[in-house]
C-alpha cells in the first residue's frame, strides 16, 4: 500500500517540477524547436541518406499531397517550388533536391493553425529530381516528385 | 545584424497568407571567391512563424535555399489585427525577429 502511494507521490513531484521548469522559461518550447537542427539529415550527402535520416524511407504515394515547380528552370537559382498537402493531419513537410551536394533543402513543421502548404524558393546545381515528403500525426510518409530542368546551375557561379 | 525582413499577413477569406522575404546571403560553403578561396557556409537554419505569439509553423532550412530566402505559409483561425512573428537563426548564430500586423 505505501509503495504505491510513494510512487505517486513521486511521478507527481517530477511532473510538477517539469511545469516550474516550462512557467520559468528553462524550457521554452519554440526555443527548442528551434535548437534541434536535424544534422544528420541535413548533411546527408545524398538523397536516400537524407530521406533514411528523416525516417521516411517506406514513404508511399498520395494524390492528394502535390507539388508544383517549373519543368525547366532557366536559373537554377532561384527555383520556385510550392509544396501542398491535403493529406488529413499532415505534421511536416520536408523538401529535397536529389542532385545537390546536400539535398535536404527544408523541413518545417505545422502546429494547431498552421496549414501544410509552403512556397520556397531553392537552388538547384542541375537538373534534378524534387522531392516533397510529408509525415502525417500517425507517423505514416508520403512523397511526391517532379523532375526540374535547369539550364544554368545554382552553384559555383 | 542583418537586414529587416519584410513580412506581409493578408486575410484571404478565412486563410491568412504570410508571404516572407529574409535579407540573407545563404552561403552554401561550395562557392569560391575570386581568390579560388572556398567562401565559408552562412545560411539559415531555422525560422519560425508565430501569430499572437504562439508558434504555427516552425522550419529547418539547409543551404539549397536561395539567397535572400522567400517563404510562403496559410495559417488559419487569424484575424486582421492579429500579430506575425518571424524568427530566423542562422549557423553563425546570427538571428532576426520581425513583426508584422495581419491585414
Amino acid at each position: 500500500m505505501d509503495l504505491i502511494r510513494r510512487n505517486v507521490l513521486r511521478s507527481a513531484g517530477t511532473g510538477g517540477a517539469l511545469a516550474a521548469m516550462l512557467a520559468a522559461g528553462i524550457l521554452k518550447p519554440t526555443a527548442v524547436l528551434a535548437a534541434e537542427w536535424n544534422k544528420n539529415a541535413f548533411e546527408a550527402k545524398d538523397s536516400a541518406g537524407a530521406v533514411k535520416a528523416l525516417g521516411a524511407a517506406n514513404a508511399g504515394d498520395n494524390k492528394d499531397l502535390s507539388m508544383t515547380a517549373p519543368e525547366i528552370a532557366e536559373n537554377g537559382a532561384v527555383v520556385p517550388i510550392e509544396v501542398v498537402s491535403k493529406i488529413p493531419g499532415t505534421t511536416s513537410i520536408s523538401i529535397l533536391v536529389d542532385k545537390n551536394p546536400f539535398p535536404l533543402s527544408a523541413s518545417f513543421d505545422f502546429a494547431e493553425g498552421g496549414v501544410p502548404e509552403v512556397a520556397v524558393r531553392l537552388k538547384l546545381s542541375q537538373t534534378s529530381l524534387v522531392k516533397a515528403i510529408a509525415k502525417t500525426a500517425d507517423g505514416k510518409f508520403y512523397t511526391v516528385q517532379k523532375e526540374v530542368k535547369v539550364t544554368v546551375g545554382g552553384c559555383g557561379g | 545584424m542583418a537586414d529587416p525582413m519584410k513580412i506581409r499577413a493578408q486575410m484571404k477569406g478565412d486563410i491568412c497568407d504570410i508571404k516572407i522575404l529574409m535579407s540573407h546571403p545563404m552561403e552554401t560553403g561550395q562557392r569560391k571567391d575570386s581568390d579560388g578561396k572556398v567562401v565559408p557556409a552562412h545560411f539559415i537554419q531555422s525560422l519560425s512563424v508565430d501569430l499572437n505569439g504562439k508558434t504555427v509553423i516552425s522550419g529547418q532550412t539547409g543551404t539549397s535555399i536561395s539567397r535572400n530566402p522567400v517563404f510562403g505559409f496559410k495559417v488559419k483561425g487569424a484575424k486582421a489585427g492579429d500579430k506575425v512573428t518571424v524568427n530566423w537563426l542562422d549557423n553563425k548564430g546570427d538571428k532576426r525577429t520581425d513583426e508584422a500586423t495581419v491585414s
